[in-house]
């Protein structure tokens, strides 16, 4: 099958200082990647670089997705092409309702114009499978959110829009065990649509139990050192990035 | 592509057109005695007005021009036409009997829709003269009083005019107030008796439309013992290449337990010079509360200014300012707590961008009285860019070893990371920048009127396009 995002020998800078090297990537539909790595590693920056944060720049190497150039596309005609990334730290936006901004950000991405109540509608089953009540709609972006709840916040912005491709920055890091299952259910209720691909950043692996992994990269450093299928996991869980560290 | 062009042309539609003043009665440029004389007999003043003028006059060419605020150098007295009134006779309650042109504008401007959905009043003053003035039938019958100041004089409210007008700021006050002493004209009475409430607001709407022109309508309020009301003035006019200035004067009389809401959203052109002078007092258990949107003009000098004089008065300021390219808007609030336990609860947003200059400049003044106060402000800046400026100059004057007093500003920028965030979501860059900046004016947008909400957050989007490089 043709890939659905294909990353070939990117290095990437921030201010002139690289901090990717020679990444290469390829996703295919309805597969789960799993990025593991130490802190520090550059798994964050490649989720960034993917969805175009314009704070790092692209100085080698290609990036397509559905086969096309995403290189010169800006962030949000990435996130129209399909393109969703589940952030570690969600910004918070006062003044700008979670509803308004889901209505704002799905009939952006699908170029429609939903109705409000339909739309409301809509959201109720979701909330519903995340555990959130339905009076976080009415409360400004992540303001004054607890680290869980935004992370359920994420999860329920995916679900809504409905992405191609989904990368999740750190989603369960930092979490309590209610929230992991919240969030680990949305996850796996996005993994339902054989189409969906995911790219899991994280450097713990409990959100991972619930789902089938196709390939595991560890990056280090800024390169990808090694490669594997998900036995890689449970190795990386008994002992650690220790001896990948020095291999690149 | 040309869009700013054609952004300009749509954003000025709504504001920025005219029509000829043409068989106008208007008085010669500049200001002198004659000049007052003429426009005190051209109103019909009793002589008591007239002399208050001239008194007036006296205290404008005896006290000086600022020397503290934005530079109103480019403002030449001189060339300034105090008094133009609209050539047709007088005022009415019908809008169909305004003149072609004069209700034409007020139909654009929203103005006999906004009466019809959801005002008890509305007033509105062309150039120096009120046009229209009603108020509906229910709200008359209460005993509620909503006039032009002029038929007032003449009226049953003659005494209570003549013994509060410019007592909250007397012409001596500052330069511009004795200018406004001595040639004013327009501007709205309103008295609320005794514990009657006006649950759907009043309005003024204050449109200058000749190039040139000063406008110096003066507001004044009285609410009675245990009375309510919500009161609302907007104001706009079509941009000229020439200076026009505007000095109005606002006096408001919160009497014991009575509770008055003032709201503005303030659209001047940016020709404008807008020096505009509100006082409130405050008596005991009464509540003041302004809320004001400020957007246009060339240069500002506003801070409404509250005397809470009764026990236990409050008072709570909640104000936006916008000063883009050109602007520079001097804005902010005064509060004197004069009286044992008051209280003040301020909260200034202040926005600038392409080189506008936003200034919040406060005082809270807590006076050997005002024994057991409190007041806490809260001043949040956004600048849009690296030309622009924002400045915060809080004054505090505590004469009481209890009050409690506290104040926080804070001054930011869009960051990257936001705006990153909104994008990853599918916004483009200047909705998301759009919806950040609307985002942090909705805590004051909120508690505008609706119409004027969204009204804000059409302006702050209109000053938001094209805003990216």
């Amino acid at each position: 099958m043709s890939p659905l995002l294909s990353v070939r020998n990117l290095n990437v800078q921030i201010n002139e200082q690289p901090i990717l090297h020679r990444i290469s990537l390829e996703l295919a539909p309805g597969e789960v990647h799993v990025l593991l790595g130490p802190n520090g590693a550059g798994k964050s920056t490649l989720g960034n670089v993917i969805m175009g944060n314009p704070a790092y720049s692209v100085t080698d190497g290609e990036m397509l997705f559905n086969g096309m150039d995403l290189l010169p596309l800006s962030v949000d005609q990435r996130a129209q092409a399909g393109i969703f990334l589940s952030f570690q730290n969600p910004l918070e936006v006062p003044g700008i309702s979670l509803f308004s901004f889901l209505k704002s950000a799905y009939d952006l991405t699908h170029n429609t114009h939903e109705r409000l109540w339909t739309f409301r509608k809509q959201l109720s089953g979701t909330l519903q499978d995340l555990a959130m009540d339905e009076s976080y709609l009415d409360r400004d972006l992540n303001v004054g959110f607890s680290g869980g709840e935004k992370k359920k916040a994420e999860i329920l912005q995916m679900l809504t829009l409905n992405p191609k491709l989904a990368i999740l920055d750190e989603t369960d890091s930092g979490l309590d065990v209610d929230a992991v299952k919240a969030v680990s259910h949305g996850v796996a209720r996005y993994m339902e649509d054989a189409e969906h691909t995911l790219l899991i950043i994280t450097h713990s692996t409990r959100i991972l139990e619930s789902l089938h992994v196709d390939r595991v990269h560890i990056l280090a450093e800024g390169h990808i050192v090694h490669e594997g299928d998900a036995s890689l996991i449970d190795e990386i869980n008994t002992h650690g990035f220790e001896r990948y560290l020095s291999l690149q | 592509m040309n869009e700013k062009t054609y952004l300009d042309e749509i954003s000025h539609s709504r504001y920025d057109f005219r029509y000829a003043e043409d068989n106008y009665f208007k008085v010669d440029q500049g200001l002198n005695e004659d000049i007052v004389l003429e426009i005190s007999r051209e109103k019909g003043d009793p002589d008591w007005m007239r002399d208050f003028r001239i008194h007036s006059l006296k205290q404008y060419h005896r006290l000086s021009v600022p020397d503290w605020g934005p530079d109103i150098s480019g403002l030449h007295m001189e060339d300034i036409i105090t008094y133009i009134r609209p050539g047709h006779a007088g005022m009415t309650p019908k809008w169909n009997e305004l003149p072609g042109e004069i209700r034409e504008t007020f139909e654009r401007l929203g103005i006999p829709q906004a009466e019809r959905d959801s005002l008890a009043g509305v007033g509105a003053q062309y150039d120096s003269e009120i046009v229209y003035h009603n108020v509906r039938e229910e709200v008359a019958a209460q005993g509620v009083v909503y006039t032009d100041l002029e038929s007032a004089l003449h009226g049953p409210y003659a005494d209570m005019i003549r013994s509060h007008f410019m007592h909250l700021v007397p012409c001596t006050d500052h330069k511009f107030a004795a200018l406004h002493g001595a040639v004013w004209s327009g501007g709205s009475f309103v008295y609320v008796p005794k514990g009657v409430s006006v649950d759907i607001p009043l309005q003024s709407y204050f449109r200058l439309n000749a190039p040139g022109a000063g406008q110096f309508e003066h507001t004044l309020i009285i609410v009675d013992e245990g009375a309510s009301l919500h009161f609302i003035e907007g104001c706009s006019a079509p941009k000229y290449n020439v200076a026009n200035l505007h000095a109005g004067c606002v006096e408001l009389y919160v009497e014991k337990n009575a509770h008055l809401r003032y709201s503005t959203i303030e659209n001047w052109s940016k020709n404008m010079y807008n020096l505009n002078t509100k006082r409130a007092v405050v008596k005991e258990g009464g509540l003041m509360e302004w809320a004001s949107g400020s957007f246009g003009s060339h240069v500002s000098y506003l801070y409404p200014t509250t005397i809470l004089a009764g026990a236990k008065a409050k008072m709570t300021y909640t104000g936006i300012t916008f000063a883009g390219a050109g602007q520079n808007l001097d804005t902010g609030m005064k509060v004197v707590h004069s009286a044992p336990d008051t209280a003040s609860v301020i909260h200034a947003k202040s926005i600038s961008k392409s080189g506008g200059i936003s200034t919040y400049r406060s005082a809270v003044t807590v006076t050997p009285a005002g024994t057991g106060s409190k007041s806490t402000a809260n001043c949040e800046s956004l600048m849009l860019d690296d030309q622009s400026r924002s400045d915060t100059i809080p004054v505090l004057n505590i004469n009481t070893a209890d009050a409690e007093i506290g104040h926080e500003a804070r001054i930011g920028q869009i960051s990257n990371e936001a705006i990153f965030y909104l994008m990853s979501r599918g916004l483009s860059e200047e909705e998301a920048r759009a919806r950040i900046v609307s985002g942090f004016a909705d805590s004051v947008s909120k508690e505008l009127p609706l119409e004027y909400a969204v009204e804000m957050n059409n302006l702050i989007r209109l000053e938001m396009k094209g805003s990216i490089g």
